[in-house]
C-alpha cells in the first residue's frame, strides 16, 4: 500500500515463561478495534490487563471505514476521539443512483450543538493504530503480539489460558477473559460454543483505491448501474485520498479470479471513467453473514465484537456495535471486580447487548435483502421502490442501501427504573437511550458529554439537589457525580452553564428535573423532583441489585 | 368465497369502488403492451403507491393476510425463502 505502512509491533517475552503461571485480573483475547477499546477502558479504570494477539500488527488492508457518532463519543471517553476524528474525513451527503440516473440524495445534516458529526470515515488500520498508541500510553496495559491463544479451560473462579508465543508456550490465569478474537473466534470454538444465523450467498469485491480526483466526500450508492449491470456498487471516501469501492458480484463469482488486478482494473475503469488516474491499495472478496451467539457471557468468558455477533457491513454496524459492547461491559466488570455489584450484573451485559445485536442484525439483514433480492417478487418490489423514489418522497424512505448505525435504546433493561406515575419528559433521550450532547460552559470543557465520564452521573437542572444530599451521596459506596445545569454553585457538584439553552431544550429540563446516567452514558432513571431514596434505589437497580432481588424472590 | 369484513377488522372489504367494471378494465388495460416481468413491476409500484396512501400498518397487515388467503405455499421447487 502506498498510503499506509503496517507498523510491526514487538513485546518482551511473557514473564510466565520464566516462572509459574501468573494470575491477572483481566485478559483480552484479540487486539482488533474491540479488544483494544476494552483494554483502554479497563486501564483507565486502573485495572491491569493483558491483551493477546496472534498477529503483530493492525488490520492488514482496511475493513471498517464508517465510524458513527456514538462510537466517536466513546473514543472521546477513551481519550482518542480527537486523534481519530482529526485523521478521518467527515461526510454528510449520500446519493443513490438507479441505472443511469440519480434518484435522490440525503443529507445527514449535522444538527449544530454536538461535539461529533454523524459519521467520519477512516480506514480500520488507522483507528487500530491510534488505539494501540493509546494503550501504549497506559501503564496498566500490556500488549502481547504474536501471542496466540490455543486453549481455554474455564474454572469457577478463574480461566486458564494456553498461549503460544515466539519464545515458547505458557499458561496464563485470568479472573476474567474478554473474548475479542473476531468473526471466526477460535476461543468460541475452544469452548464448544457457536454463533448462529444466516450466511448470504452474494459475493462482494471490496477495493480501496488511491486516486486524486474531484469526486466529492459523499457516499454514492448505485443499484444496477450501466458500468456494472444487475448488481450494486458503492463509492465512499476515506482518509489520504483513498476511496472505498464495493462491487456486488453475485453468488457465482470466483473469489480467487475476482481478486486479480487484471479483473479488478476494468471494473474500476468503467466506474471511475477513462480520465481518472487511480491505483489499487488493497482488495478482497467477501461474503457476508448475520449471526450471533445465544449468550455473550459464559461464566468468566465475556464475548464482545465480531466474536459475539456478526453483521453484513451495510449500515456500518460491526465495529461500531462491538465498541458499544465494550462501553456496556467494562463499567459492569469494574464494579463486579471491586465487589460493588453482584456477578449477575454481567448477565445484564449479555441481555442488553444481545438486544442490540438483534437490532443490528435486523437492520443489516433488511439492507442486504434490499441490495441483493432473493426472489422475483422481492426484486420487483425493490425495483419498483427505486423507480418510485425518483418521483415520490414516500418511496425514498423505503430505499435501503444501509440504515446508518445509531446507538440502541435499551428499552426494557432491568437496570432501568421506570418513570414515576404522572411524570412525563419531552426529552430527545428516552429511558435506556444514550445521552445526547449539547454545548455548555464549565470547568471541564464545552460539551455536556465530557461531564458524563466513566461513573454514574446525576444531571440536574438548577438547584434541584440540596447541598446536604450531595454531601451524603459522596459517602455512598455506589455513588454518582452530580452535574448541575445552572443554579447556584453547590460544594461537591460540578456546575455548567447552559450557554445555548440546548441542554434544557434537548432534555426538557425544568427546575427539579434529574437524569441519572450510567457510566456508559445511557439513561437509567429520571425524576421531576429530587429524592435521595429514589436515587439510591435507582443506583442499586442499575448496579444489579434488581437481579439479586428477582433471584431471591424466585 | 366472498371475503367480507369481520367484526373488529379495519380493512374495508365491502364494495367501495364507484364503478367497479370501469376500474377493473383500467386495471387490466394498464398492463397492455407489457411483458410478464414489466407487469410484475407495475403491479409492485401500484401496491407501494396504494400502501403508502393507506398508511395504517394494521390495515396493511390485514390486507396482506387477506391476499395470502387460499394461496398455499408452493411445493414445486426449493427457491422459496
Ligand atoms: C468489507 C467490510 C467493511 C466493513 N465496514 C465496516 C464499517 O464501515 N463500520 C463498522 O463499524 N464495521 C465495519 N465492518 C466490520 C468490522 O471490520 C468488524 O466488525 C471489526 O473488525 C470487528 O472487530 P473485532 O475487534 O471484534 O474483531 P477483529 O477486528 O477481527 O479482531 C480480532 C483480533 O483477534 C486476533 N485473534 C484471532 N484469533 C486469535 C487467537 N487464537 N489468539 C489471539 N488473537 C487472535 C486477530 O489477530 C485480530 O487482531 C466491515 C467489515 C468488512 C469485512
Amino acid at each position: 500500500m502506498k498510503t499506509y505502512l503496517n507498523p510491526i509491533y514487538s513485546c518482551a517475552a511473557p514473564i510466565e515463561l520464566s516462572g509459574p503461571p501468573h494470575h491477572w485480573p483481566v485478559v483480552v483475547a484479540g487486539a482488533g478495534p474491540v479488544g483494544l477499546c476494552a483494554a483502554i477502558d479497563l486501564a483507565q479504570r486502573g485495572i491491569d490487563v493483558i491483551v493477546l494477539d496472534e498477529d503483530n500488527t493492525v488490520s492488514v488492508g482496511s475493513r471498517a471505514i464508517c465510524w458513527a457518532k456514538r462510537t466517536l463519543e466513546i473514543f472521546d471517553r477513551l481519550g482518542c476521539g480527537d486523534c481519530i476524528v482529526g485523521k478521518g474525513v467527515e461526510w454528510n451527503v449520500g446519493r443513490v443512483f438507479f441505472r443511469d440516473e440519480q434518484i435522490y440524495q440525503f443529507d445527514l445534516l449535522p444538527e449544530a450543538g454536538h461535539r461529533r458529526p454523524a459519521f467520519i470515515n477512516l480506514q480500520q488500520y488507522w483507528v487500530e493504530q491510534i488505539l494501540v498508541e493509546r494503550c501504549l500510553g497506559l501503564p496498566q496495559t500490556e500488549l502481547r503480539w504474536h501471542n496466540k491463544v490455543v486453549g481455554v479451560t474455564p474454572r469457577s473462579d478463574h480461566v486458564a489460558i494456553r498461549v503460544v508465543a515466539p519464545e515458547g508456550e505458557y499458561t496464563i490465569l485470568a479472573d476474567w477473559l474478554i473474548v475479542a478474537d473476531g468473526a471466526r473466534s477460535p476461543v468460541r470454538g475452544m469452548l464448544g460454543l457457536e454463533s448462529e444465523g444466516q450466511a448470504f450467498r452474494d459475493r462482494f469485491l471490496i477495493a480501496d483505491v488511491l486516486m486524486h480526483s474531484d469526486f466529492p466526500t459523499e457516499r454514492w450508492f448505485w443499484f444496477d448501474p450501466p458500468f456494472h449491470r444487475h448488481q450494486s456498487a458503492l463509492l465512499h471516501r476515506q482518509a489520504d485520498n483513498v476511496w472505498r469501492v464495493d462491487f456486488q458480484l453475485g453468488p457465482d463469482a470466483d473469489p480467487e479470479e475476482e481478486k486479480k488486478p487484471e479483473k479488478i482494473m476494468p471494473r474500476l475503469r468503467a466506474m471511475l471513467g477513462d480520465n481518472t488516474e487511480f491505483e489499487i491499495e488493497w482488495a478482497s472478496v467477501y461474503t457476508f453473514q448475520c449471526r450471533r451467539m445465544r449468550s455473550f457471557r459464559h461464566g468468566r468468558a465475556l464475548f464482545v465484537g465480531d466474536a459475539a455477533h456478526l453483521v453484513s457491513p451495510f449500515g456500518a454496524r460491526g465495529a461500531n456495535s462491538g465498541i458499544q459492547d465494550v462501553d456496556n461491559l467494562i463499567w459492569k466488570l469494574e464494579l463486579v471486580m471491586a465487589g460493588q455489584a453482584p456477578e449477575s450484573l454481567l448477565d445484564s451485559y449479555a441481555t442488553e447487548r444481545a438486544f442490540a445485536a438483534d437490532e443490528n442484525i435486523r437492520h443489516s439483514t433488511r439492507s442486504t435483502d434490499f441490495i441483493t433480492p432473493k426472489s422475483e417478487a422481492s426484486r420487483a418490489f425493490r425495483d419498483a421502490t427505486l423507480l418510485l423514489a425518483k418521483h415520490h418522497a414516500f418511496a425514498r424512505r423505503l430505499v435501503n442501501s444501509g440504515r446508518l448505525s445509531l446507538p440502541t435504546t435499551l428499552e426494557a433493561s432491568v437496570l432501568s427504573t421506570q418513570d414515576r406515575a404522572g411524570e412525563a419528559f419531552a426529552s430527545v433521550v428516552p429511558l435506556g437511550g444514550a445521552a445526547v450532547d449539547a454545548p455548555v460552559e464549565g470547568p471541564r470543557g464545552v460539551w455536556l458529554l465530557s461531564y458524563l465520564d466513566g461513573g454514574f452521573t446525576l444531571l440536574v437542572f438548577d438547584n434541584s439537589v440540596p447541598a446536604d444530599a450531595v454531601e451524603v451521596l459522596a459517602n455512598d459506596a455506589n455513588s454518582c457525580n452530580v452535574v448541575q445545569v445552572g443554579g447556584k454553585s453547590v460544594a461537591g457538584a460540578s456546575r455548567v452553564e447552559d450557554s445555548e439553552r440546548l441542554v434544557a431544550a434537548r432534555y426538557d429540563g425544568k427546575p427539579g428535573t434529574c437524569y441519572l446516567f450510567r457510566p456508559d452514558q445511557h439513561l437509567c432513571a429520571r425524576w421531576r423532583s429530587f429524592d435521595l431514596q429514589s436515587l439510591r434505589g435507582a443506583i442499586a437497580r442499575a448496579t444489579g441489585q434488581a437481579y439479586v432481588e428477582a433471584m431471591e424472590a424466585a | 368465497m366472498i371475503a367480507h369484513s369481520l367484526p373488529g377488522t379495519l380493512l374495508n372489504t365491502q364494495p367501495n369502488i364507484q364503478a367497479p367494471d370501469d376500474f377493473y378494465q383500467e386495471l387490466v388495460d394498464m398492463h397492455r403492451d407489457l411483458s410478464a416481468q414489466q407487469s410484475a413491476l407495475v403491479n409492485a409500484k401500484l401496491i407501494l403507491l396504494l400502501a403508502n396512501h393507506v398508511g395504517d400498518p394494521v390495515i396493511l397487515r390485514e390486507a396482506m393476510r387477506a391476499a395470502r388467503q387460499d394461496i398455499e405455499p408452493d411445493q414445486s421447487d426449493g427457491t422459496r425463502g
